[in-house]
Order: C-alpha cells, then structure tokens, then sequence
C-alpha cells in the first residue's frame, strides 16, 4: 500500500466539480490519495511586465517553501500564461523527485489557436499535463513512446497526440516510485 | 528521451542555468552546470559531454574563445551557442568555426526541444554506426502488439525492416486490427522516435478545417486567432506523420497533399514564409486503394507516392491462435485499469471466442472481454458474461423457423437493433425484417 498522497493547490478560479472531476482521473491514474485546497493569495509579485506572465521557478519555489514539508506531491493550478527565463512559455513544470510542480491551463485552450472552445478536451489536455507533470516528481524522464502520457510535449498538438496514460514501461517504474517512502 | 547522452550548461546567469539543467533532467540526460568558460574547461579536462549548451556572453572568456578551446579539448562533443538577439552575428561566426548551431534567448520550447532531439538523433545514429556489427535489433514499444502467428511474426519483421528506411508506407488491413499501433511501431523504431508522431484521421477532416489543420496559420490570420499555430505538416518535421482513413479524402485534398508530399514546403494561412518540413509519411487504409485507383477515385500518382512498402495486417480470424494471448493481455489491461484482481476465463468461454470470426477484429475482441470483466463476477469469464454476437454452434435439433429467429436476433444485436443495417446484411427489404420480427415476438434489450 502507498504512503504517497497527492495534493492540488488552485490559484485563480476554477469550477469546484472541474476540480474534482481532475481529482478523480489523477487518483484512477496513480491509486493514492488525492485532495485539493485553495491559495486565495495574489500572483502579482510573480509577475513579470516586461514578458507579461509569471515566472514559473517562483511559483515552484513558493509552493515548495509553503506546501513542501507535508510529504504530498503538490501541484499548483493555475489559469495564468507561464514562462521559465530561457524559454518563452511552460505549459507546466515540476521538480524532477521532488514534491512540488505547476500546472496551467492558459496555453491549453483551443480559442488561443482560434479554434472552438472544447471544454472536454481543455479538460483532457489539463488531466494530462497534472499526470506528466507528477510523473516527474515520482522521478519519471521523457518517454518515447508516441502514445505515453510521459512524451514531451512543447506544443498544444503535441498533447492532443498522447493519452493520459502511462506506457506499460512508466508504469512499472511509477508503481516502484509509489511505493517508496515520501520525501 | 535517453540515459546515454550528457550535457553541459554554461551560462553565468544562475536562473538560466536551473531552468534549462530542470528542463534537461526531465528527458534523462545527464546533465552538469557550469557558471563560467574556466569552469567548464575545466570539467572537460577530467569528463566528456555528448553536448555542450554555452551562452556567447560570458565574463572572463567568451563562448567563441571558449569554444575553440572546447575543440580541442573535446572535438567530439556537440557544441550549441545560445545568444541573445544583439549577438546573432557572433553567433554566425561560432557556426563558421564549426559548433553545431545557436539558438537566440528566450527559446520557444519546441525550437529547443527540435535542437537537442537533433543533435541526439546525430549522436545515436553515430553510435549505432559503429556498433553495426553486433547490434541486435529489438522492436521497442511493441507491447501492444499481440500475437506470435507465422503472419503477425512476418508483420513484425516487416515492420523491422522498414523502420530503418525513410519510405512511405501503407499499412493495410480490416477495420480493426490495428494499423495504428503497426504506424507507431514503425515510428518508435525508427531513427525519428525522438520527434512526432502527428495522427490526421482524414475521414473525420473537413475540406474547410484542412487547410488550416494541416498548414497552420499566422497569428491574426482569422478572428480569434491569438497565437500562431503550427500545422499537422510543420509539428511532424524530424518526425512521422500518420494519415488514417487515407482513402477518405476528396479529390482536392488529394491534390495539395501530394504537392505537399512533393516538395515538403508549404505556406501557414495567412502567412507569406514557406516552410519547409521534414516528415516520413504512414498511411492507413481498409480499403483496395489499387482498386479505387483503377476506378478513378483515387490519383494514380498519389497512390505511388504513398504505396513504397505495403504491410497488410491479416485479419483476426486468419489467425485464430493469437486469440488466447489476445485475451489474456486484455484481461490483464482491463483487470489492472479496473483496479481489479486479475480475474481468469472458463474453458467454454475461451472456446467460444476461438469458434467466432470477429468481423470487427482485435477491436471487437477487446470491446468483449472489457465488457465481460465488468458484467461479470470478478472471477473468471463465463460463457454468459460474452455477449450475444458470438457464433453459438450449429444445433443440429433446431428447426428451420428456430434457426432463423436466432440468426436475425444475432444479427439485430449485432447492429445495435439498427434495421436498416441488419437488413442489409440479412438481404432481406426493412418491411421483410419488421414483419420477422413480428412473427418471432423479437425484443430490443435496450427497449428501443
């Protein structure tokens, strides 16, 4: 049985039954715990004006000083456009065996791209992003496999490509990481 | 992506270096930082990188000095300058001394990603190359594919062998067995596995959606259209692109896509750059592309385009004794997504399955055993957990107007009680079907 236990932090406004139904899809994927708590704070000093988005290493390292010490992987939600110093967006980004990553689902909608909004598959490409992104924590790399929710991904197509599944390989890597000792 | 290659970062600004060394750790590399050119000359005096990613501006020496000295002292490893816009000259000089390329700050992520996928592909292939003689070649990524018959075993060296080339590929076959997963192999094995494998399903693309899907468009070329995006063509660069249902598209579709495949260059809507991207190309089909050809609905020149190497998938029921492995993998699959113990199949059960012809293949296989492990009771298959379509052996005791009932009931369920598709199959007209069922007091199990 798995200590592990996975925690979502919601920055911004999401829909509590989208959270849940988010909740649900990541806990039927990794079999541990799941819940979910709200940070009302304000992302301005985050912000960067002169990129216009915020700074995804910041926003890691605030939720790993503020949630880190409680043994859940923890991933932060947000709604806003992220971007790391050498690249000109994230999608999302995690800790590589640590406890804490970021998730958003600024650069996962269709109206972007100008194309309809598609609330299902909005919903499809966030459940991905969460479980590729805690993959990582769980010290999981890049798979190749075209299909394996571990491929990289770089491009909103590039997400659509891939299920929200692990790889028979990841998965058995995933299941040994499960159920080692939470950091 | 893969545990072989190592990387050096250098860069002096420390957020650079945690950004790009947290990106690189997430595709496997082995990857080290180093904050100036001393260090990083240094490292290299005692250890070797497969590839080095060093900033052109650096206090004490720059990228160029040092990149001249990093040929020396390691003229193998892969060197990619990274510069601000201001120094993109500079940047052209360290090219014309022989690094690998350069890539100007901030870098979108895919241009990134495409860089280092290339210069690992390089890599391999090297490494390959001079490991020629004693490679053992192992398909990767197969697990879903199931079977050890003399046929599916020849579909598999097939595949193995076409890997290894560029040429197009049709991989034919019956609905439902599998020619997706035969595409991805291919793609998986291939020296493009680090890049996209892009999937078009033709037949569920618009002639109106095509040209932007296929093509991409420039931001602010339609309403709505906020960034610019990328086209099916331009994301498979370096990579496979999968075209299913190709038999589906229209006789204009055809035209552009064999421009396309042509040259690979195209033009994003509402843009004036032509891109030009390098993509294999897999096709899927259930149908006699020869023969469309033959009749006129399918460009003949396309045809031979696509058809270098054909690889046809037989059918389920040419293959009778893949069906235990099949079901076995599919107990296994359903029984570990259901969170289930893993449950086994009663003997009858199996030899019903093994009796049935599957029209609709591996599929339809699939669907039967997700289905029975559901409905059933959490221990083993039974016979009654299959549903109805399965072939019950002749009774030789039945009468005529018995085996007819039970034939068209098979049939109804088959097609979901859709009567105009069971009367198809039965060749009998709609009133004929609505008057047996009638007569043989025939109910709808969903009561429809």
């Amino acid at each position: 049985m798995s200590k592990q236990r996975i925690l979502f932090i919601s920055f911004g406004q999401f829909g509590s039954d989208f959270l849940e139904k988010v909740a649900a899809a990541v806990k039927s994927e990794f079999g541990v715990p799941v819940g979910f708590d709200i940070n009302y704070g304000v992302l301005t000093h985050f912000y960067d004006p002169s990129r216009r988005q915020y700074n995804a290493n910041e926003l890691i390292k605030f939720i790993h000083e503020k949630y880190g010490n409680n043994g859940a992987k923890t991933i932060g939600l947000f709604q806003v456009d992220l971007f790391i110093p050498i690249l000109t967006f994230v999608i999302g980004q995690a800790v590589y065996k640590g406890n804490a990553g970021i998730v958003s689902l600024y650069r996962l909608k269709n109206e972007l791209y100008g194309m309809k909004k598609d609330e299902n598959l909005l919903f499809e490409r966030f459940c991905k992003e969460i479980i590729h992104e805690l993959g990582h924590t769980f010290g999981l790399t890049h798979c190749t496999s075209p299909v394996c929710v571990m491929r990289s991904s770089t491009y909103i197509e590039d997400v659509d490509e891939k299920n929200a599944r692990f790889c028979a390989s990841c998965k058995k890597q995933l299941d040994q990481a499960l159920h080692e000792e939470p950091s | 992506m893969t545990n072989a290659i190592s990387l050096l970062i250098v860069d002096d600004e420390e957020s650079v270096r945690d950004s790009l060394y947290n990106w690189f750790i997430e595709d496997g590399f082995t990857v080290k930082c180093a904050e100036n050119a001393k260090e990083a000359l240094t490292m290299l005096e005692s250890e070797n990188f497969d590839i080095i990613l060093a900033d052109i501006k650096m206090p004490g020496m720059d990228g160029l000095e040092m990149h001249r000295r990093i040929k020396t002292l390691s003229p193998e490893a892969i060197v990619i300058i990274m510069t601000a816009f201001a120094s993109v000259e500079t940047a052209v000089q360290a090219l014309k001394d022989g690094a690998y390329d350069y890539i100007t700050k901030p870098f979108d992520p895919d241009d990134l990603s495409h860089l280092i996928r290339n210069a690992a592909t390089q890599i391999e292939q090297k490494a390959e190359a001079e490991n020629f003689k004693n490679k053992e070649t192992n398909l990767e990524n197969i697990e879903d594919i199931v079977g050890n018959s003399q046929s599916m075993m020849q579909v598999l060296k097939e595949v193995e062998n076409v890997s290894q080339s560029n040429s197009s590929v049709i991989i034919t076959g019956e609905s439902g067995t599998g020619k997706e997963l035969i595409a991805r192999a291919i793609h998986s094995n291939s020296s493009r596995k680090f890049f996209p494998l892009v999937t078009v399903h033709c037949g569920a693309l618009s002639e109106d959606l095509l040209e932007s899907e296929l093509f991409g468009h420039e931001k602010g070329a339609f309403t709505g259209a906020m960034f610019n995006r990328k086209g099916r063509f331009e994301i498979a660069d370096g990579g496979t692109i999968f075209l299913d249902e190709i038999a589906t598209i229209s006789g204009k579709m055809q035209i552009e896509l064999l421009r396309v495949l042509e040259t690979k260059k195209f033009v994003r809507v509402g843009g004036n750059k032509e891109i030009k991207s390098d993509f294999r190309v897999i096709c899927a089909t259930n149908r006699d592309l020869k023969k469309m050809v033959e009749q006129g609905t399918f460009r003949e020149d396309l045809y031979y385009r696509l058809n270098v190497v054909n690889i046809n998938i037989p059918p389920l029921r040419e293959r009778p004794g893949d069906i235990s492995l099949l079901v076995n993998y599919f107990i296994k699959k359903y029984c570990t997504n259901m969170s289930r113990d893993l449950i086994s199949i009663e003997p009858a059960a199996m030899k019903r399955l093994e009796q049935y012809d599957f029209p609709g293949n591996v599929r339809e296989l699939e669907n039967m055993i997700e289905r029975a492990i559901v409905v059933g009771n959490g221990k083993e298959i039974r016979l009654k957990d299959l549903p109805m379509k399965t072939n019950a052996p002749v009774d030789s005791s039945e009468s005529l107007s018995e085996l007819e009932k039970k034939h068209i009931l098979q049939t109804l369920n088959k097609f979901d009680w859709n009567i105009s598709r069971s009367a198809k199959v039965l060749k009998v007209d709609r009133v004929t079907l609505y008057n047996k069922i009638k007569k043989y007091d025939l109910k709808n199990p969903n009561g429809k």
